[in-house]
């Protein structure tokens, strides 16, 4: 019911270049806030939102919202996103106040939970309505924490796509291959966090410094929106002479990045290149060059930056998107109704809304469900007990076209960097012959 | 000696035909091509042996003709082998040099030599070839010949292509099943790039590509060495496959097709261009546009070209191919390929001519044959390396050695 703190527009004055706030929600979020450098962003004020005490108690940040009604009798949210999201729509104002008085809101949350999944998208909500722009990062929770979290967060996510600007989602999953037998339970969450934090860092950067090619945060937004369920980013740094190969190298063979298999079956690529003043056309040129080769049928949008501090270092973040083709018919029901609730404050918000819900309807008639399994899909969203018994209903996703690969179809599959060149080219790369 | 060394033949077992070249090195070195042999394969895909029997009988076919038309009966041949598996890089060993004056001596280069071939290579797979690049000799650069030079330290560069051991095997055993030796396995890039290229070439850089039925080889010479080898398993074949799948015609009719209108550019003139393909009674099947028939082609080679050139551009030897580009194998029949891998590969192309060897000139100067007159030439260094040892005892253990070697 309060707020620990006087005033929150009094605190986040904003501290020139382009004002920023980073939210962090939920206990993931907030730890999250925790592992970022500070004298990195600055001119960036950091918030802590979560219904759990003791998390914002460790938190260092200089304003903590405390979410908090009876109704939890101060145990938090107890892992149910309904909780989360009741308790946020009731301070729907508070929060609201909170991300007043910013052009760019960055939220950082671990989804899954019942803060993280509940609030985020609420949040992400009131962080539109004061005007800002929202680009929220968040992390799927790894497979081997259930079925129930999994699906929250995917639930969530939807949610936060249709009222965020952008989603970078990071599935922990991928840390895997970061890790090995004996990395502990700790680290490997570190790790995660670390991957997340980078990722923050080369969006920062890249809407911070000053450009030589500039992005805009409109490009990242409209490459991050509605895109992807699973988006790869890789950061990597290297000095030298040969640091623009270097960098490409490292890049291609970053784990996340599966030797550069994710390139190539990505459909928008970010790039954002940091370096020192000597940076050079040259160097650009040739790391967009190979790069380019990896992802030819990606929209590739870049930038680059320069930073003093870099010195002789050049730093290359990497957001791949891939689009999930059609998205299974449940999900999509569920999200309309979403949609529809939330589409109810901005006008122009209420357009997108719009569009997208007509969309998923495509979607879903295309689909062809029957009348029956749509009302089974409703039913399963409007009431909690339902959905639990349902959730296990998901339609797998099946490829358009079977690509008979004729003479060689017995034969071992000749792959060259994850494409298999025994598909025709033109099939590969999409050329129409009518 | 044991066995009739002035004769050399090379059998190259390809995707689309079997190829057997017989050549006699004269008293005074000079290389003849006295007779060839070819038979369609059948048991071969992407350039390797994915049917026994059949590749068997081609081979026999081949050889058979071959022994007829140079009215010599065949007992040893250098084989050919390619294949996805093949790769090449570049390794260097170190020996030091231990003896008292400090001067180099044969035996110490073939030890540095035997350093250089002992790499971690994964248990499945063979080196085919070590081929050396340079000496240093106590970090000196570009010594050719270190015997009798003065130092303490011997490196040598060799440039080493290796294959998976199974892999390789099937085309050896197949060729031993018909009684035949194998002298030496040699890599197909290897040979054709023997066959195309003169010493002035080497020594400039070149850059030569052969456009196989299953695979495409490539290998890269500058400063007069091999400096990078590779196999692209993606051949004719992959053309005419993806005109069958683009075209919705039968494999061999999109062969056909290919063989007639087929281009690597597109020609402004045939827009909306179409051919009709009828059947044996003359009853028309099928149309075919041309445009998208030569879309689909240029497309596949662009790509073939295209991730040759990324290759190279990745091992940083872009700027050593002075002398251009050779193309070689069945592939350069297709009309305009040579402008298509200019614009790809923003160099000049030109299509390779076999003018290091003499004999059956008209017949030898086509493409498809390139490899298997390498083959050639590479046992006529061999032999004409043996042929300055001529004592018994000496030939005796070179036979014996070889025997040795032999897997």
């Amino acid at each position: 019911m309060k707020t620990k703190t006087q005033s929150p527009a009094a605190m986040l004055e904003p501290t020139g270049m382009r004002a920023a706030r980073i939210i962090g929600v939920g206990s993931a979020g907030v730890s999250l806030l925790e592992v970022m450098n500070r004298e990195e962003f600055t001119g960036a004020s950091f918030v802590a939102v979560n219904t759990d005490a003791t998390s914002l108690a460790g938190s260092t940040v200089a304003l903590k919202i405390h979410l908090e009604t009876k109704l939890l009798r101060g145990l938090g949210t107890g892992g149910d996103p309904e909780r989360g999201r009741a308790i946020a729509e009731e301070q729907f104002a508070t929060l609201k106040t909170a991300c007043e008085g910013t052009d760019v809101i960055f939220i950082v949350a671990g989804l899954g939970g019942g803060a993280g999944s509940g609030i985020t998208p609420v949040l992400a909500r009131a962080a539109r309505e004061t005007g800002a722009l929202v680009l929220a990062f968040v992390t799927l929770p790894f497979v081997c924490e259930g079925n129930r979290r999994q699906q929250q967060a995917q639930q969530s996510l939807e949610q936060l796509r249709a009222v965020a600007d952008g989603v970078i989602c990071l599935p922990c999953q991928k840390t895997f291959k970061l890790i090995d037998e004996n990395t502990s339970v700790l680290d490997t969450f570190r790790i995660t966090g670390e991957l997340l934090v980078e990722g923050v860092r080369g969006v920062w950067r890249l809407l911070t410094r000053p450009g030589l090619i500039q992005i805009h945060f409109d490009d990242l937004c409209a490459l991050v929106r509605s895109r992807h369920s699973e988006s790869a980013f890789a950061s990597v740094e290297a000095s030298g002479p040969a640091r623009s190969r270097e960098v490409v190298e490292k890049l291609l063979n970053h784990p996340l990045l599966e030797e550069g298999r994710v390139l190539a079956e990505s459909d928008a690529v970010l790039v954002s290149m940091v370096g020192g003043k000597e940076l050079t056309m040259a160097e650009v040129n040739r790391v967009m060059e190979q790069i380019n080769r990896h992802c030819e049928h990606a929209k590739v949008i870049m930038g680059a930056t320069v930073d003093e501090a870099m010195k002789a270092h050049l730093s290359v973040t990497v957001i791949a998107a891939k689009q999930t083709g059609a998205l299974p018919a449940v999900e999509s029901l569920d999200n309309k109704s979403e949609f529809v609730e939330c589409a109810d404050t901005s006008a122009s918000r209420m357009v997108r809304g719009r569009r997208v819900a007509a969309d998923h309807g495509d979607g879903a008639s295309q689909s062809g469900f029957s009348l029956e399994q749509r009302e089974q899909a409703l039913a399963r969203h409007n009431s909690g007990r339902a959905r639990k018994a349902v959730a296990k209903m998901r339609q797998a996703q099946l490829p358009l076209a079977i690509i008979s690969k004729g003479r060689f179809d017995k034969s071992e599959p000749t792959i060259h960097k994850g494409e298999d060149l025994d598909i025709p080219t033109y099939i590969r790369r999409g050329v129409a012959l009518n | 000696m044991f066995d009739d060394s002035s004769i050399i033949v090379g059998l190259e077992i390809g995707t689309s035909k079997v190829c057997a070249v017989v050549g006699e090195q004269g008293a005074d070195g000079v290389l003849n091509i006295i007779g060839l042999g070819q038979a369609r394969s059948r048991g071969v895909r992407k350039g390797e042996v994915a049917d026994t029997a059949q590749a068997e009988e081609d081979v026999r076919n081949a050889i058979v003709e071959a022994e007829q038309m140079a009215d010599v009966e065949i007992r040893n041949v250098y084989l050919g082998v390619t294949g996805g598996h093949i790769r090449g890089f570049n390794n260097r060993g170190v020996h030091p040099v231990v003896s008292a004056d400090r001067e180099i001596s044969e035996d110490d280069v073939q030890d540095v030599i035997k350093n250089a071939k002992a790499i971690n290579l994964p248990t499945e797979n063979n080196v085919v070839h070590a081929i050396r690049q340079h000496f240093f000799v106590d970090g000196q650069d570009g010594v050719t010949n270190p015997v009798g030079m003065l130092g303490s330290r011997l490196e040598v560069d060799v440039h080493v292509v290796h294959g998976n051991t199974n892999r390789l095997q099937n085309a050896i055993r197949l060729v031993k099943g018909l009684q035949l030796e194998v002298d030496e396995i040699v890599f197909n890039g290897l040979a054709s790039s023997l066959a195309l290229l003169t010493g002035e070439q080497k020594e400039l850089g070149a850059l030569v590509i052969d456009i196989g039925g299953g695979t495409t080889d490539y290998v890269v010479y500058a400063g007069g060495v091999i400096r990078h080898t590779g196999v692209l398993a993606v051949g004719g074949d992959h053309v005419s496959n993806d005109l069958a799948y683009g075209l919705k015609v039968p494999l061999s009719r999109a062969e056909k097709l290919k063989l007639e209108h087929g281009s690597a550019l597109l020609d402004e003139k045939i827009k909306g261009q179409t051919v009709t393909i009828t059947n044996e009674l003359g009853l028309p099947l099928k149309t075919v546009n041309v445009e998208h028939l030569q879309r689909i082609m240029s497309l596949r080679l662009e790509e073939i070209f295209q991730l040759i050139a990324q290759d190279l551009e990745q091992a940083g030897l872009y700027d050593f191919l002075r002398a251009g580009v050779f193309l070689g194998g069945g592939g350069t029949r297709i009309p305009h390929i040579a402008k298509l891998a200019e614009h790809v590969l923003q160099m000049p192309v030109s299509i390779g001519q076999t003018n290091s060897i003499s004999g059956l000139k008209s017949a030898l100067d086509q493409p498809e044959f390139f490899t298997a007159i390498g083959l050639v030439k590479f046992g006529s260094f061999k032999t004409g390396k043996r042929a300055g040892k001529p004592s018994l005892a000496s030939g005796f253990k070179n036979t014996l050695r070889r025997f040795m070697q032999r897997p």
